[in-house]
């Protein structure tokens, strides 16, 4: 048993050697991980922070103006055309000169002042519908701060009905908060994958995996030993995203360090399963990266990162139950965000333990089997 | 006459020969590869039907929990507004804990409060609904709370319209959305769709092809035969270019048969302004391949530079107007941005030439770039 460990440990030695040593594998471990980690960060949010729009008011008058006033003043919104006829509005937009354009009819101030309803209308670009619906939605808040503004100031009083809203674990709702999280498990999948599937493909290419067989290992002793340095290496890109997520993004960090890791290493075991599973499928390095390519894209689009998972039809919300990434993800929010322990987070943490407990007997099945 | 133009012609042939050869060399490699067939159809076909079936930004029946203090007929109106609406499938409760349970559980997205005194303070004129999502994932949680908006808005408007108190603020905001009146992302995910795919085609698959000469010597090996650089280039070429217009054919078939995403402008343009893209992202793929001569490093940097923005920074899944202004400017160097900003165009908005023309221009002049730097990379000599 103690030699077993000791040859696990050289071998585990070696593998590492072989992907630091490389200065380019170095570059490929370090610097992607960190640029995803910023280009994430700053890019991939659904929070708009520069629409630009174009109006219409017919009306030209002080009550126009103010509502107008309110949209300039919001940081977001844009003013780039005074419209003088509905029928620029077409061109505004079929161009993308302009993303909304906003049209007050003539009598706006008029039916304002007498106290009945008046509509604004708002024209939005649908070419991307999520982006309309938010840029929507910014509007409604400011009409809104504009009527609360217009009643008092009228003698009206408080709005009848107001509707007070607030965000668990983000209260800004930062799309970043939500992502780069979720970048712990999702890099952390992709190294493992790649790297794993690599260096069994990069010993088969090179021949030396024969020279492995005639040593004293067992194939479970070199299977351990290709997984240790995939598991090793993932980890520490994982404590790079979340020092990134810590100390560049300031991401609050609401649970425990323990809890976070406890999560990760299963989802880790879990993933070497499915690396190894991988390898023993690949022939060349060229098959063990584009298939751990093939791998990731459903993986991270059926796991929430990017859609979330209650709008998927019936039928893929039961597919992503054997997506690991699934609930490594969860983990990554709920110890993140909401600082749930050990016991809340046993609804992911089972299904890994089931997936790793799967993947890693029939791995191990057709490492025997592919070697003899 | 005619012999003096024998050997031109001769010639000629023979350069057809080299190449064809060449051609039919490297496409029994793509299509005896599994891996390269993986990504080159197996994964096309995976992401249409994920993204044409399910991936999508919408918000239907969204869990939440109406937690009902008052039992009021006006309470139990606005509560029955949140059951009728298709946005959300509404759950009745009556205590608060229960509700908070729930939602830390993430078994609900969203708790919609109703006060126990929420009658009276409607009859003051001066009711307030708390409103309280899990923010986890912001984008559904603020498509969730403008939702909640709209369903008390709808019971608002409602009330007026029977006679009773007005609750509506003097201005509503009337919405009209061009081009996708039915609001739905997969409109706008599937075009966008075709640019992952072209790019994956394109430049991922062909960084591997010539690093992969160089690393097996191959390369040598074709040094010493009759073909020039160019004829290297053009048979690497043509069969990733076929490869990438079966892809394009799989995304336009599945687009509007499948997913019925309505489709306003016309085929030839849409053509014409994929082939040049495909062009673009092959002569990246060839340029990285050439210059890296590493197959590893030459995907990872083709993931970087090709894929990774063609997801991130083209608008496809991200809007433009959501990038700090400097990342904004680092997207007009990318290709995909330009055939993003086509594709949605044609697709929902139909051949708007303005939109059209100069982005087509932008990527011609990049395909002519690229070519020309791959052809001066792609020498035949030992670096």
């Amino acid at each position: 048993m103690f030699d077993a460990i000791l040859r696990i440990l050289a071998l585990t030695r070696k593998e590492l050697l072989a992907i630091l040593k490389d200065p380019r594998s170095r570059f490929s471990l370090l610097i992607p991980p960190i640029l995803q980690c910023l280009i994430y960060g700053y890019v991939a949010t659904y929070d708009l922070n520069d629409v630009p729009y174009a109006v219409l008011d017919q009306d030209r008058s002080a009550a126009s103006q103010e509502l107008l006033a309110g949209l300039d003043g919001s940081g977001v919104f844009r003013r780039v055309a005074n419209l003088g006829r509905a029928a620029d509005i077409k061109n505004m937009i079929n161009e993308q000169r302009v993303l909304l354009v906003i049209q007050i009819d003539q009598d706006f101030e008029r039916r304002l002042l007498s106290g009945s309803q008046v509509n604004v209308q708002v024209i939005a670009d649908g070419r991307n519908s999520n982006t309309a619906g938010t840029a929507m939605g910014y509007i409604n808040a400011i009409v809104e701060a504009f009527n609360a503004n217009w009643r008092t100031g009228h003698g009206q009083g408080n709005p009848p009905i107001r509707l007070s809203t607030r965000a668990w674990y983000n209260p800004n709702l930062e799309t970043r908060w939500h992502m780069i999280p979720a970048l712990i498990g999702t890099l952390t999948l992709l190294q493992t994958l790649l790297l794993t599937g690599l260096s069994v493909a990069r010993e088969r290419e090179q021949g030396t995996f024969d020279q492995l067989l005639v040593t004293p290992f067992r194939p479970a002793e070199i299977m351990a030993g290709k997984a240790l340095p995939s598991m090793l290496v993932g980890i520490v890109q994982a404590t790079l995203v979340l020092l990134v997520a810590q100390l560049w993004f300031r991401i609050p960090f609401a649970g425990s360090f323990f809890t976070l890791y406890a999560g990760l290493s299963l989802f880790v075991l879990a993933a070497i399963g499915i690396g190894l599973l991988l390898s023993s499928v690949a022939a060349t390095m060229q098959q063990a990266m584009l298939f751990s390519f093939l791998l990731i894209m459903p993986f991270s689009l059926l796991s929430g990162l990017t859609t979330p998972i209650s709008s998927m039809p019936a039928i893929l919300q039961y597919l992503t139950y054997i997506n690991p990434l699934r609930y490594a993800i969860d983990i990554a929010h709920r110890v993140y965000l909401e600082g749930a322990g050990l016991g809340l987070l046993i609804p992911e943490l089972l299904p890994l333990a089931i997936i790793a407990a799967v993947t890693l007997p029939i791995a191990s099945w057709m490492f025997r089997h592919r070697l003899a | 006459m005619t012999n003096a133009y024998e050997p031109e012609h001769r010639r000629f042939s023979a350069k057809g020969r080299r190449v064809w050869s060449l051609v039919r060399k490297e496409s029994h490699q793509v299509v005896r590869d599994p891996s390269s067939i993986a990504i080159g159809i197996v994964l096309p076909v995976i992401l249409i039907l994920l993204f044409g079936y399910g991936l999508s930004l919408d918000v239907t029946n969204a869990p939440v929990a109406v937690v009902l203090e008052d039992p009021s007929p006006d309470a139990m109106e606005l509560a029955a507004s949140f059951q009728l609406s298709h946005y959300f499938d509404a759950q009745l409760l009556t205590s608060m804990p229960r509700a908070q349970q729930l939602m830390l559980a993430r078994k609900v997205d969203a708790i919609v409060r109703i006060r126990p005194d929420f009658s009276r303070q409607l009859s003051r004129g001066d009711a307030e609904v708390q409103i309280l999502v899990h923010g986890t994932d912001a984008n559904h949680a603020r498509i969730i709370q403008s939702y909640a908006q709209g369903a008390v808005g709808q019971w608002a408007a409602r009330r007026s319209a029977e006679g009773k108190e007005i609750l509506t603020g003097p201005v509503t905001v009337q919405s009209r959305l061009w081009f996708n009146e039915a609001n739905e992302s997969r409109y706008f995910l599937v075009p966008g769709l075709i640019v992952l795919i072209m790019t994956l085609i394109g430049a991922f698959l062909t960084s591997l092809v010539v690093a992969r000469e160089w690393e097996r010597g191959t390369m040598e090996a074709l040094f010493v035969t009759p073909v020039r650089p160019d004829e290297i280039l053009l048979g690497k070429t043509i069969p990733y270019f076929v490869l990438g217009l079966i892809g394009l054919v799989l995304c336009l078939l599945a687009a509007k048969f499948l997913f019925h995403v309505p489709f306003r402008g016309s085929v030839i343009v849409l053509s014409g302004a994929s082939m040049l893209y495909l062009l673009v992202a092959l002569a990246i793929g060839l340029l990285i391949s050439s210059a890296i001569k590493s197959q590893f490093v030459a995907s990872q940097i083709a993931l970087l530079v090709t894929f990774l923005p063609a997801v991130m920074l083209s608008g496809f899944l991200f809007d433009l107007h959501s990038m700090p202004a400097v990342v904004r400017v680092i997207t007009y160097a990318l290709p995909a941005r330009y055939y993003v900003t086509l594709l949605q165009t044609i697709f929902l908005a139909g051949d708007i030439w303005t939109v059209i023309l100069p982005n087509a221009a932008v990527l011609a002049g990049m395909a002519v770039l690229f070519l020309i730097l791959t052809r001066r990379v792609t020498q035949k000599k030992l670096a």
